[in-house]
């Protein structure tokens, strides 16, 4: 192999697997920097990312929901790519360097649905076989995800393990991947797991904070002061931060999920909480016992439940460059309701963390304050769920 | 003497293959541990491969899982296993003992600390199941410094820069992967590994030890014939304790007779 990308990010990342997928993750790195590369691999990336999935996508300025006068609100929309979510975006990547590498079928795991829904919709299209594992308890409370990724052809295989949710979906498909690699491509969802991923899943979400940046300056004539984004493994935030990282005058936060409180065992927030360690093959902020054994995350919205976080945000929040909030399921679904009945959209539950701490911010602040929140995805998955947690029928989560 | 290279030596003396049983450490109790492994060693067990118990263990399939929860389940901490690990040494001096297990598990107390616990308690190596040769290098130098094994993995699919790797670094023995996929039975090994072992002989690589798929005797012999210094049975021989987790005589009697039939067959013909 001629050349290799950096594998950590300071002390974070690395590719702690066992050394039978090692050929698997350097095929892909390999084929992820030749597409770099090619000319032709961008172009119908980026024909794709517009003609099918419908970018650019919008930034819309908020009229209503922000009370303070000194503080403009603006949404990355998100939610209005095809999907329902920004998961798509480096889903298209990803299928298209499967393709490439000549695998025909792909592996993924998912949280919340929504990028088992990027993965079906993906493989419909270009002609792969999909099989995706999801926590039962996910596949519970995200079902109308779950048809939609049936509808799209895909197999949708329930993991029991654990406590079933998103990090047991993630233990099962990297056991499939170890026997399948050959013919298969693990589709990984986030910006976490053993390099190249956090590499691969930042560079084709990057286009969120490029695509920001520029309508920003169109639409304000200066960059904003702060973006803010959910942090579940990190994909939407890196996505959202990348392009602004060497501009020190814009804060970078992300918002992790706080779930019934921080001083409570149930959340998922791995940077305020969490201690350093190794899951699923990068080093990072993790949950876990003292003795190293990974406890279990809760948070109100499916794809934020993962007790770990993606290696760049753990450096970057190391070094200073970005700032990490919380934010409980109890502000969460405020924001969700709020957005819906104030501008006429329904967040996902995870971009509703995202913006209920921009709320807080907005609310105090004392200065001219301009922010982006990155609006991950749209709500539809979620009514349900947040419709029987307004009537009382469930317990939150 | 170094306890790897004593029992191998021996073996060869007369004319044998080493066979290792592996067995969850507190599955599906600690008690019940020590009686397991005097079973295994009354079997005839050459060496043994001892796992310490971990939440999410991705190169596992059910079997092995299943074992991982019931200790777990069971409240069973990595300092039980080391207090369990340093009984099973006073009464079996000889034995070489390898511990499985997961990174995180050696991370939270320190490579290091970890190492030195190990190394105290009697424990002659020490592979991490999802540490590659590409991130070992820490895990290597805390087994020299604390005079234990840091056992690498050959996998079927490894690249030449691989296989000289595992000649430059392998000690105690190495680990060959009889198949891709994760521990269990429900697919065998893929027979025969001739190729790699003499790759890994090529390179000058520790003694190769067969796991992965393996359940039967003819699977040891096989691999013993084809050049492997041994075989490991993991996923058999916790699916034995599962079967007989109501009727403890009867897991120990089945325990030992298995030992007995995959041993017998290490003998070259
Ligand atoms: C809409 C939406 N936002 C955010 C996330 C969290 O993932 P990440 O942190 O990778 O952006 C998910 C995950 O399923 C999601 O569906």
């Amino acid at each position: 192999m001629s050349k290799h990308l950096p594998t950590k990010f300071g002390e974070y990342g690395g590719m702690y697997v066992p050394e039978l997928l090692i050929p698997a993750l350097d095929q892909l790195e390999q084929a992820f920097m030749d597409a770099q590369q090619d000319e032709s691999f961008q172009q119908e990336f980026i024909g794709l990312l517009k003609d099918y999935a419908g970018r650019p996508t919008p930034l819309t300025k908020t009229r209503n929901l922000v009370s303070n006068p000194k503080v403009t609100l603006y949404l990355k929309r998100e939610d209005l790519l095809h999907g329902g979510a920004h998961k798509t975006n480096q889903v298209l990547g990803q299928a298209l360097l499967t393709k490439r590498m000549g695998k025909t079928e792909v592996i993924a795991e998912t949280g919340a649905g929504q990028h088992g829904v990027a993965t079906a919709l993906a493989c419909a299209l270009l002609g792969l076989k999909a099989r995706i594992y999801m926590g039962a308890k996910d596949v519970e409370r995200q079902a109308p995800n779950v048809f939609r990724m049936r509808l799209m052809g895909a197999e949708v295989i329930p993991v029991n393990a654990g406590s079933g949710t998103l990090k047991d979906a993630v233990n099962e498909a990297l056991r499939d991947w170890s026997a399948s690699y050959d013919k298969a491509h693990y589709l990984l969802g986030t910006a976490a797991g053993p390099h190249p991923f956090p590499t691969i899943v930042r560079e084709f979400h990057r286009m969120i904070g490029e695509e920001t940046k520029q309508q920003i300056l169109e639409k304000e004539g200066r960059l904003p002061d702060a973006v803010v984004a959910c942090v579940g493994g990190g994909s939407n935030a890196i996505g959202m931060f990348a392009d602004f990282i060497d501009e020190p005058s814009v804060q970078l936060i992300g918002v992790e999920p706080a779930g019934k409180g921080l001083h409570t065992h149930e959340h998922g927030a791995a940077i305020a909480k969490g201690t350093k360690g190794i899951l699923h093959g990068a080093y990072s902020y993790i949950m876990q016992t003292q003795d190293g054994q990974i406890e279990e995350s809760y948070s109100v919205s499916a794809g934020l439940d993962y007790p770990a976080v993606g290696p760049q945000h753990a450096y970057l929040h190391d070094i200073g460059r970005a700032t990490y909030e919380s934010v409980t399921d109890e502000e969460a679904l405020n924001a969700f309701q709020l957005l819906a009945r104030k501008e006429g959209i329904i967040p996902a539950l995870e971009s509703s963390h995202a913006l209920a701490h921009a709320l807080n911010m907005a609310d105090g602040a004392e200065e001219q304050m301009l922010i982006v929140v990155n609006l991950s995805g749209r709500g539809d998955k979620d009514l349900t769920h947040v419709h029987q947690i307004l009537n009382g029928e469930t317990q939150r989560g | 003497m170094d306890r790897y290279q004593a029992m191998f030596e021996r073996l060869r003396e007369s004319g044998q293959g080493a066979f290792v049983p592996f067995v969850m450490i507190g599955d599906p109790s600690l008690e019940d541990s020590l009686e397991i492994i005097e079973a295994l060693i009354t079997g005839g067990a050459d060496a043994l491969e001892l796992g310490i118990p971990f939440s999410d263990p991705i190169a596992d399939g059910p079997t092995i899982q299943k074992a991982a929860i019931r200790a777990l389940d069971n409240q069973v901490r990595p300092r039980d296993c080391f207090a369990l690990l340093t009984r099973v040494r006073d009464r079996h001096p000889d034995i070489p003992i390898g511990l499985l297990l997961y990174s995180n598990l050696v991370l939270s107390p320190g490579i290091d600390k970890f190492y030195r616990q190990a190394a105290k308690a009697g424990v002659d190596s020490i592979l991490v199941a999802d540490v590659p040769i590409r991130e070992s290098a820490p895990f290597r130098q805390a087994a020299r410094d604390h005079g234990m094994h840091q056992i690498l993995i050959a996998p079927p699919n490894a690249s030449e820069q691989t296989m000289a790797s595992i000649g430059e670094f392998s000690s105690g023995y190495t680990y060959l992967l009889g198949r891709a996929g994760v521990t269990g039975t429900e697919t065998a090994a893929s027979m025969p590994a001739g190729e790699l072992i003499d790759r890994l002989k090529a390179v000058g690589a520790a003694p190769p030890i067969l796991g992965f798929g393996i359940s039967k005797p003819e699977q040891v012999k096989s691999a013993i014939q084809a050049g492997a210094a041994g075989a490991i049975a993991g996923s058999a021989t916790v699916k034995i304790i599962e079967q007989h987790l109501h009727d403890k005589p009867m897991m120990l009697t089945r325990l030992a007779e298995f030992v007995a039939g995959m041993k017998s067959a290490t003998v070259y013909s």
